[in-house]
C-alpha cells in the first residue's frame, strides 16, 4: 500500500475554515524578495511574493509550465523537479527557499535542444504515459531515482539497507510510487524505466 | 450488414500497414518534453488575472450574511464575486427536460442556497495566485443550515423508483422462475463513491473579446460546453468558443461544465480582462461529479447444471438531489447473460450531495463487480469452474432476440484461461499456500457498449503533400490525435507524419467528444468519411488535369499511396497536383450519421480479466500477484494505445476492488476523503505483472469495424480479484473495497 504521506483534511477544518484552502489565509504580505535561481542551466533573476511556491515561480513567472500542479499538497509528484541534483515537490517549497540553487524542470532534463533523455524516449516507445498530465514528474522522479539508486540510498523496499541497492522489481516500483498516475500507465511506466535501468 | 458510407474497404485493405500498427503517439514528444499545455497554462491571451473560489463549509442550507470587504481590501484584489453582485444566469437545469444535461445551465453564485458541501460562495480575483487565495480566506459568511440527508447508509429506506427510463427492465416472468429454480442464489453486494480523481485539476482561462468569449478549459466534449456556458450566462452559442487541447484526465469527470469555467468567464467580463481559475485539489472531490455509492441485490435461479433460468439484478444507488443520476448496474448484466426470465430495477436515494454523475464505465463497472461475483459464488456453490460456468450460460441472442453484431466472450475465457493457467486453480478455497500467504485465483467476464453518435469532420490537403484534420474532438489520453492521424493517413496514402490533427476548439466540425468509449468509433468515422471525400475530389481534379499523367482515367479507379494518386500504371504526386491545380489546397467535409437500422442487433465489446492474489492470513492484506485481460474489441486501431488503455481500465478495477472508496460525513455531507493521501488509487507499487490482450474480432458497428477499448477493461475486473482472494483464502467480502479489516474479519 502507499504510504500516507500528509494528514487529511479533516471536517472541523471543512467547518471552520474554508473548504479546500489548506494554505495561504492571514493577512496578505506586499513585500518582495529578490532570488536568482539557476533553472535548467540558465541563471534567472525573480522578484517573487516570498509566498509564491518554486512550483508557481516555474509555471506563473518563468512560462515553464512542463512542472505539473496535480494536488498542490505534496500528494500526487505531477510537479516533481530536480533541485541541486535531488528530487523534490516543488509544489512543497517556496521559491525563496532555493536562492542560488540549481533547478532541473523536465524542459530541461534532456542533454540538449530537440533531443530527448532516454528516458523520455523510452516513455513514448512504450507509450508509459495518457493524459500526459503526470508525465513530466514521472520522468524526471525517474531520472533522479536512477541517480539515488546509483548512489546507494537505500528504500523503504531494500532488503537489507547496509548493502549497495539493486533495482528489483519492488524497488523500481517503491521507489516511483511518490508519482501517481490516474491513467495507470503503470505498467508501461515501469516497462520504460527498465528499458533504460537494464534488468 | 449494416450500411455505412464509403471507406470499410480501404480501412480493411490497411495498404499502407497503419491499421492496427503500434504507432507511437503523435503528441508524444509533445507531452514527454512538457510542451503539451494543458487549459491553466495557455499563454497566447497574454497575463491573466487569477480567481481563487471560496466554498461553503455547510452541506445544505442558506447563505444568512457575506461580508466581502475584507477580502475586497486585501493587496492585489481586484474583484469579489458572491451571489449580490453576481450576473442572473439562467437557473440550473435550464432549458429542462429532454436536454443532453451535458448541455444545459450550471449556475455559479446565482442564489444563497447551499444544496451540497462546498458550494461556491465566493470567487475573489487578485493579480497574483497568492494574493488571489489570501483574499478568498477573508471571506466571512455565515450560514443557517437546514435538515439534510447526508449518509447514503442511513437513508437507503428512503429509496425511491428511478425516474430514468430504463429505471425498471422486465422479460418473461422472473418471479415464478426463480421460485421453480431447483438452485437459487440471492445475495447482496456493496460498492462506495468513487472519485475520477484526475491528475489535473479542473481549470480554465477565460478570454473576452468584445461579446465573444473563448473559454480555455479542460472539458471532455465541447460541443455541449459550449451550449452549457451559452445557456448559462445567457447568450448565443455562436459567441462561445471553447478550446480543451490538452486533457489531463477526464474519465467522466470533465463531462459538464463545472464552477470554474463559469466564474472565470463572469469575472473576465466584468474586469476586462483574461480571468485564470484552478480547482483546490480538496475541491475536486466536492466541484467535480462522483459515482454514486450502491446496493445491489442479484438473485440468480439455476439448473444443478449450472444453467440460469432466472435473473434478476436491482440497485440502489445514491443521487443528487437536484440532478438525478442513475448508474445504471444491470443494464450489462442483461447484455451478459440474457435469459428468458429477467427483472431488474433501479431506486435513488437522493441525498443532499455533490452531484453524481459518470465515472469510467458507469453502470458497468460496479455493475460487474456485483454480478460477476454473484457468479463465482454460483460455480462454487455448484461445484462447477467459474470459467465453464460462464460458457455455459453464453446467450445465443441478445436482449429482445436482436443479433449480436459481433461477440467473442466464449474465445476470451478460454484463450485466457490457457493463457493464465487457469487449469493450475485449486477450486477449494484457502488450499494454496506461500508462506504466511495464501494464493488464489479469480475471473471475471468484461462487458461494454459500442456505441456511436453524429459527427462531422474536416480534410484540407495542403500544396505540401501535408493534410490537416479538424474536428470539434477531444483527446483525453485515449490517443484521439493518433488514431485520426493513422486513418487519415491510411485512406490518403500518406505517412502519418504528413497528417497535422487538429482537435479540442469548438469551431471546428462538430463531434460529441470523449465518452461511453464511442469515441474512437465516432470522430474516426467522420474523418474517415472526409478523407474519402477528399479522395474523390483529388482524384477528380487529377483526371481532368489535362497534360497530366492521370487524364481521362477512371476516378472509380484511382489507388491512394506512398503521397501519390495511381490509376493503372500512371501516378501524380500529391504535391504536384495540388500546387498546380489548387495551390490553396483541397477542402473536403465528412459526416456520420447513425444508420436507422443501428440498433436491430445487440453491440458490446467482451472480455475476460484474470487475476491471482496473495492474502497475507496475519494482517489480511491483499496483493495483487499478476493479472491478465483478454479482449474482443473489433478491429484494433493501434494495438500500443488499445493495451494501454485496457491495461488502465484493469487497474481501476484492481482500485476499486482492494482499495477505493469515499464516503459522505453524515455530519456535513463532505466527503471524509478529500486529498489523494487519503482517497486510495493505486500506485507503482500496487500493480505488478499485468497483461492485456486483444483478440481478432470482425464488426460492422462503424466503417473501421472497431469497438471502444476505454471502458472495457475495468468491467469484470474487480470482481476477478474479489473472486481470486474468496479462493485464496475462502473470504467472501461483499463490501467493496476489500479492505484489510474486513478480510481480517473472515479469517477469523
Amino acid at each position: 500500500m502507499r504510504k500516507e504521506s500528509a494528514v487529511s483534511a479533516t471536517s472541523d477544518l471543512c467547518v471552520h475554515g474554508l473548504a479546500g484552502l489548506h494554505v495561504g489565509g492571514g493577512p496578505a504580505l506586499t513585500q518582495v524578495i529578490d532570488i536568482e535561481l539557476i533553472v535548467n542551466g540558465r541563471l534567472t533573476s525573480l522578484s517573487l511574493d516570498p509566498r509564491v511556491t518554486l512550483l508557481d515561480a516555474l509555471r506563473e513567472h518563468l512560462n515553464l509550465t512542463g512542472t505539473k500542479k496535480g494536488c498542490d499538497q505534496g500528494q500526487c509528484g505531477a510537479c516533481t523537479v530536480l533541485v541541486n541534483g535531488m528530487r523534490i515537490n516543488s509544489c512543497l517549497s517556496l521559491a525563496a527557499m532555493h536562492d542560488g540553487q540549481a533547478i532541473t524542470t523536465i524542459e530541461g532534463i534532456a542533454p540538449g535542444e530537440n533531443e530527448l533523455h532516454h528516458i523520455q524516449a523510452a516513455f513514448i516507445e512504450r507509450d508509459a504515459f495518457q493524459c500526459g498530465y503526470c508525465t513530466p514528474g514521472q520522468i524526471v522522479s525517474a531520472v533522479a531515482m536512477l541517480d539515488e539508486l546509483a548512489a546507494g540510498q537505500p528504500s523503504q523496499a531494500a532488503e537489507d539497507l547496509s548493502a549497495a541497492p539493486v533495482l528489483t522489481d519492488a524497488e523500481l516500483r517503491e521507489r516511483m510510487s511518490g508519482n501517481l498516475c490516474r491513467c495507470s500507465a503503470y505498467p508501461h511506466i515501469f516497462a520504460a524505466i527498465r528499458d533504460v535501468a537494464g534488468a | 450488414m449494416t450500411s455505412f458510407p464509403t471507406g470499410s474497404d480501404i480501412i480493411a485493405e490497411n495498404r499502407g500497414g497503419l491499421i492496427g500498427k503500434a504507432v507511437d503517439r503523435v503528441d508524444g514528444w509533445s507531452k514527454v518534453t512538457g510542451q503539451a499545455r494543458y487549459s491553466a497554462e495557455i499563454d497566447e491571451a497574454g497575463k491573466p488575472l487569477y480567481g481563487v473560489i471560496a466554498t461553503a463549509p455547510i452541506g445544505k442550507g442558506v447563505i444568512t450574511s457575506i461580508d466581502a470587504t475584507a477580502a475586497e481590501a486585501s493587496p492585489g484584489v481586484v474583484l469579489v464575486l458572491t451571489h449580490r453582485n453576481a450576473p442572473a444566469q439562467a437557473p440550473f437545469g435550464a432549458p429542462g427536460e429532454g436536454t443532453n444535461p451535458m448541455m444545459t445551465a450550471k449556475p455559479v453564485l446565482d442564489s444563497p442556497e447551499i444544496r451540497a458541501f462546498a458550494t461556491p460562495v465566493a470567487l475573489v480575483v487578485a493579480d497574483s495566485f497568492e494574493n488571489a487565495r489570501a483574499g478568498a480566506a477573508l471571506i466571512a459568511a455565515t450560514y443557517q443550515t437546514t435538515g439534510a440527508a447526508f449518509g447514503f447508509e442511513d437513508h437507503l429506506a428512503d429509496a425511491a423508483l428511478s425516474p430514468s427510463p430504463t429505471a425498471k427492465v422486465e422479460a418473461g416472468d422472473f418471479e415464478a422462475a426463480f421460485a421453480a429454480a431447483p438452485v437459487q442464489l440471492d445475495e447482496t453486494y456493496a460498492t462506495p463513491a468513487h472519485n475520477h480523481t484526475q491528475m489535473e485539476p479542473h481549470a480554465t482561462l477565460a478570454v473576452w473579446e468584445g461579446e465573444n468569449l473563448t473559454v480555455y478549459t479542460s472539458i471532455q466534449g465541447l460541443k455541449g460546453a459550449r451550449q452549457s456556458i451559452a445557456w448559462t450566462l445567457q447568450i448565443p452559442k455562436e459567441r462561445v468558443r471553447v478550446v480543451s487541447r490538452f486533457i489531463g484526465g477526464g474519465f467522466g469527470g470533465k463531462a459538464h461544465v463545472a464552477a470554474d469555467s463559469i466564474l472565470a468567464a463572469i469575472a473576465a467580463q466584468r474586469l476586462g480582462r483574461p480571468v485564470k481559475v484552478a480547482m483546490t485539489r480538496a475541491q475536486m472531490f466536492h466541484l467535480s461529479t462522483h459515482r454514486s455509492a450502491s446496493r445491489q441485490r442479484i438473485r440468480l435461479g439455476a439448473g444443478k447444471d449450472g444453467v440460469i433460468t432466472a435473473l434478476s439484478h436491482d440497485g440502489v444507488l445514491h443521487s443528487a438531489r437536484y440532478y438525478d443520476f442513475t448508474e445504471n448496474v444491470s443494464g450489462l448484466t442483461r447484455a451478459l447473460y440474457t435469459v428468458d426470465n429477467m427483472a431488474t430495477r433501479h431506486d435513488l436515494v437522493r441525498l443532499d450531495s455533490p452531484m453524481a454523475c459518470a465515472v469510467r464505465a458507469p453502470g458497468g463497472a460496479v455493475g460487474t463487480m456485483a454480478i460477476e461475483a454473484a457468479m463465482d459464488e454460483l460455480a462454487h456453490r455448484l461445484g462447477i469452474d467459474p470459467v465453464e460456468l460462464r460458457i455455459r450460460n453464453e446467450p445465443k441472442v441478445g436482449e429482445g432476440g436482436r443479433a449480436f453484431s459481433s461477440r467473442s466472450l466464449v474465445e476470451c475465457l478460454r484463450e485466457g484461461a490457457s493463457r493464465f493457467g487457469w487449469a493450475q486453480r485449486n477450486p477449494v478455497p484457502g488450499a494454496v499456500r506461500d508462506g504466511r500467504y495464501r494464493i488464489g485465483m479469480g475471473v471475471g467476464s468484461a462487458i461494454w457498449h459500442t456505441l456511436l453518435f453524429p459527427a462531422r469532420a474536416a480534410i484540407v490537403l495542403h500544396a505540401d503533400g501535408t493534410a490537416t484534420v479538424r474536428q470539434a474532438m477531444t483527446d483525453i489520453g485515449t490517443g484521439t490525435y493518433t488514431i485520426l492521424a493513422q486513418i487519415a493517413a491510411t485512406a490518403l496514402g500518406v505517412r502519418t507524419a504528413d497528417i497535422h490533427v487538429e482537435i479540442g476548439d469548438s469551431d471546428f466540425p462538430a463531434a460529441p467528444g470523449s465518452g461511453g468509449s464511442f469515441g474512437a468509433a465516432t470522430s474516426g468515422s467522420a474523418v474517415l468519411d472526409a478523407a474519402m471525400n477528399l479522395r474523390k475530389a483529388a482524384a477528380e481534379l487529377a483526371v481532368g488535369d489535362m497534360g497530366g499523367p492521370l487524364f481521362g482515367g477512371d476516378p472509380a479507379e484511382a489507388v491512394f499511396a506512398e503521397g501519390s494518386i495511381l490509376i493503372g500504371n500512371q501516378a501524380v504526386r500529391l504535391t504536384d497536383l495540388v500546387s498546380r491545380l489548387s495551390p490553396g489546397g483541397i477542402v473536403a467535409e465528412g459526416r456520420l450519421e447513425v444508420p436507422k437500422d443501428y440498433w436491430g442487433k445487440t453491440r458490446n465489446a467482451h472480455g475476460a480479466n484474470f487475476a491471482e492474489v496473495a492474502v497475507d492470513t496475519l494482517t489480511g492484506e491483499v496483493r495483487l500477484r499478476r493479472m491478465l485481460g483478454v479482449f474482443a474489441a473489433g478491429r484494433i486501431l493501434n494495438e500500443k494505445m488499445a493495451r494501454s488503455q485496457a491495461l488502465g481500465g484493469m487497474i481501476w478495477g484492481v482500485g476499486a476492488a482492494l482499495t477505493e472508496e469515499n464516503h459522505f460525513d453524515p455530519r456535513y455531507g463532505s466527503f471524509v476523503a478529500q486529498d489523494l493521501a487519503g482517497y486510495h488509487m493505486p500506485a507503482h507499487a500496487d500493480i505488478v505483472n499485468l497483461e492485456a490482450v486483444f483478440l481478432p474480432e470482425d464488426g460492422d458497428d462503424n466503417p473501421m469495424g472497431i469497438k471502444g477499448v476505454g471502458e472495457l477493461g475495468i468491467c469484470g475486473a474487480g470482481a476477478a480479484v474479489a473472486n481470486a482472494v474468496f479462493n485464496a483464502c475462502g473470504v467472501r467480502v461483499r463490501d467493496y473495497p476489500l479492505t484489510v479489516e474486513k478480510v481480517l474479519q473472515g479469517l477469523g
